[in-house]
């Protein structure tokens, strides 16, 4: 192919642009359409190491919110294995060298969400309290939340022909509203899976970390957590946070850097598409160099 | 005490009633039907072990728990066979005439009878707490063990203490195993132990000559090797994450786990849902009450009964959730920068293009 040195130029001048425009980019992406953390954000605590792996929190869910039993592909009775369309949350088990440890794994409930930024029709929300809903008759059926979410929560019904999605919605509608709490953190007998305001169960949190450093090492009492509240900052933050033994990636719960993923993409679109500016930019090169070849200038 | 040669006529027992005894001993002891005829023969020897029965601070109910052993007469074989000396509860005489007794069969079997303690032993204040015959149980166990040549502590107050232990412990009740260190003790915890788990032990040694397996507390491992969590006929219930949570409600009446009204199986040894108590086999979680720990020192008349139990050991089912998916991708700066770079290259591919299309000099 016979490159002219000035189209060489030219067109290494539009890679250098793009180049050095990213960070630009990023760092924008970062500062802006950030959702924060309200003081009256409700959410959830779950400490694996009180958690017994006794499933109250599975059946209270479902008595809740009218779901069915749920057989699983051999057919064992009421033994759901992930999350589903008629499980919202589910407790899954991890043996290892660290020992057994349970999980419980529901929405998160993040403080930015993937899902309502991915949502073309807002029928995902976060709502003032902090929960995130979801409206059957906005939705279109495109599961880009499903597609977005992290933690891949949202399920879709592939067998209704109105399909809808389904992930825990905090009892919004049912428990919370008859009786002030989810009916998973009604339910649990240890204490595991605590409910209340984010701020209060982060500080709640933090607190058994402190007094389980401080105990002696060979204390009866001793928990040895791993030093971290997951969900504080992971993915932007969430407002159902984790304190575990077992390090949280062998739990299933993904290793996420401290932004949200709406916060970049909807960042980096923002800043392009920002007056219909760039846009502008692009056409008008591309404009140039269509109209520079229409006139047939001879160029050596 | 007359001894003879042919049981079943002195005592009227039938072939059937025997057998079943055998039986029930294999069973509890987890050995095969082959066995039986070995019992049998076992308890039909002449020469069996003097048996010496001690009361301290006590309700009888171990006593009473072995008389009412399957079968009318089967305990009063079983206390023949193994030639008991004395006993408070079981002997007419009283007095100075039973101290004698006791006396003289402490002498006669010197060094061979067994020894059996029901009840806790008071320490505080000399022991003076329970006395017999002018005498404090404390110093009555030293005297009896000094001759014996093991010692059975059956039920929850010989074994650790029990009731009279709880609380404040006022009399400074403990088990036998704190005075006596220097004769082997099997202990058969329980509020009353199941009668079996007594008369398995004491077949079992005067079939196969010694002691069944005993754990480091000295209970036998054939009854309280388990806990009785991994036992449990409700144990499905505690699994699927069904409870009761209060008497009487929809989970009650179901029959579902009663973990949340207490139950103590989870942090408890034995073999209770196993072989039950009386013919029909109930057992506290069978009738709808949470166990409360009776056997386990930690646990029985120390925690609440309605206080949650500690769960010793995670035995989830097999079909149990597992964790499926581990780390996720995660996302990098890098990747941001080379988008830029693309669009570059594609502006610069459309430019070259355009050079290209017809019209233009450079075909």
């Amino acid at each position: 192919m016979n490159i002219k040195r000035r189209n060489f130029l030219k067109g290494i001048a539009g890679a250098g642009v793009g180049v050095a425009a990213s960070p630009l980019l990023t760092s924008k992406a970062l500062a802006s359409e950030v959702k924060k953390l309200e003081a009256n954000h409700i959410g959830m605590l779950y400490d694996a190491t009180k958690c017994i792996g006794c499933k109250s929190c599975e059946v209270a869910c479902k008595k809740a919110n009218n779901m069915p039993v749920e057989y699983d592909a051999e057919g064992i009775y009421d033994a759901p294995r992930d999350l589903s369309k008629e499980s919202l949350n589910i407790i899954k088990l991890y043996k290892g060298p660290e020992g057994i440890s349970f999980i419980k794994r529901q929405c998160m409930h993040c403080v930015d969400p993937s899902c309502v930024s991915g949502c073309p029709t807002s029928a995902l929300n976060k709502t003032a309290n902090g929960i995130v809903t979801y409206d059957k008759d906005a939705c279109c059926g495109c599961r880009y939340c499903q597609m977005n979410c992290p933690f891949n929560i949202p399920k879709f019904e592939f067998d209704d022909f109105y399909g809808e999605i389904k992930k825990c919605e905090l009892c919004r509608t049912t428990n919370l509203v008859e009786n002030g709490q989810p009916a998973c953190t009604e339910a649990c007998p240890t204490g595991a899976v605590i409910f209340g305001k984010v701020t209060s169960l982060l500080a709640e949190a933090k607190q058994r970390l402190e007094i389980d450093n401080k105990r002696s090492a060979n204390s009866a009492d001793k928990v040895n957590y791993i030093n971290q509240v997951y969900g504080e900052f992971e993915g932007g933050g969430t407002s159902v946070l984790y304190l575990s033994k077992v390090p949280f990636e062998k739990l299933g719960l993904p290793n996420l850097p401290d932004y949200s993923q709406a916060s970049l993409s909807e960042g980096i679109q923002h800043t392009l598409y920002q007056g219909l500016i760039a846009p502008a930019v692009i056409y008008a090169g591309l404009a140039a160099i269509a109209f520079k070849n229409r006139s047939g200038k001879k160029e050596d | 005490m007359i001894r003879s040669k042919n049981l079943f006529v002195e005592k009227e027992v039938g072939r059937r009633d025997f057998l079943k005894l055998s039986t029930k001993v294999a069973t509890v002891l987890g050995l095969s039907p082959a066995f039986i005829p070995q019992f049998s023969q076992a308890l039909e020897k002449k020469d069996k072990p003097a048996v010496i029965w001690l009361h301290f601070q006590e309700c009888t109910g171990c006593t009473e728990s072995l008389l009412r052993a399957e079968g009318p007469d089967l305990a009063a074989v079983i206390l023949d066979v193994i030639s008991l000396e004395y006993h408070e509860t079981l002997f007419a005489a009283a007095g100075h005439q039973i101290e004698e007794q006791l006396h003289a069969a402490m002498e006669r079997y010197k060094g061979a009878y067994v020894l059996v303690v029901e009840g806790s032993i008071p320490t505080k204040e000399n022991g003076h707490y329970c006395m017999i015959g002018g005498k404090t149980a404390l110093a009555s166990l030293k005297e009896v063990a000094k001759d014996c040549a093991a010692i059975i502590a059956i039920g929850s107050c010989a074994s650790w203490g029990g009731i009279p232990s709880s609380g404040p412990n006022p009399t400074g009740a403990v088990g036998v195993g704190e005075i006596i260190k220097d004769k082997p003790i099997v202990t058969i915890p329980g509020c009353p132990p199941s009668p079996y788990n007594f008369l398995s032990t004491v077949v079992h040694f005067l079939t196969f000559g010694k002691l069944p397996t005993l754990d480091k507390l000295g209970r036998p491992l054939f009854a309280y090797g388990r806990l009785i969590h991994d036992q449990c006929e409700r144990r499905a219930h505690f699994d699927a994450g069904r409870f009761a949570n209060e008497f009487g409600d929809e989970g009650h009446r179901e029959g579902y786990c009663l973990y949340k009204l207490g139950c103590k199986g989870p942090s408890t040894y034995g073999n209770c849902p196993e072989i039950g108590f009386n013919r029909e086999k109930t057992w506290p979680v069978n009738v709808g009450h949470p166990c409360f720990g009776c056997i386990e020192s930690q646990v029985g008349f120390n925690k609440s009964i309605h206080e949650l139990s500690d769960v010793l050991f995670t035995t989830p089912p097999q079909q149990y959730a597992q964790i499926e998916e581990t780390g996720n991708t995660t996302p990098t700066l890098i990747g941001v920068g080379a988008v830029g770079a693309v669009v570059g290259v594609a502006a610069t591919a459309v430019a070259m293009k355009a050079k290209k299309l017809p019209g233009s000099e450079e075909g």
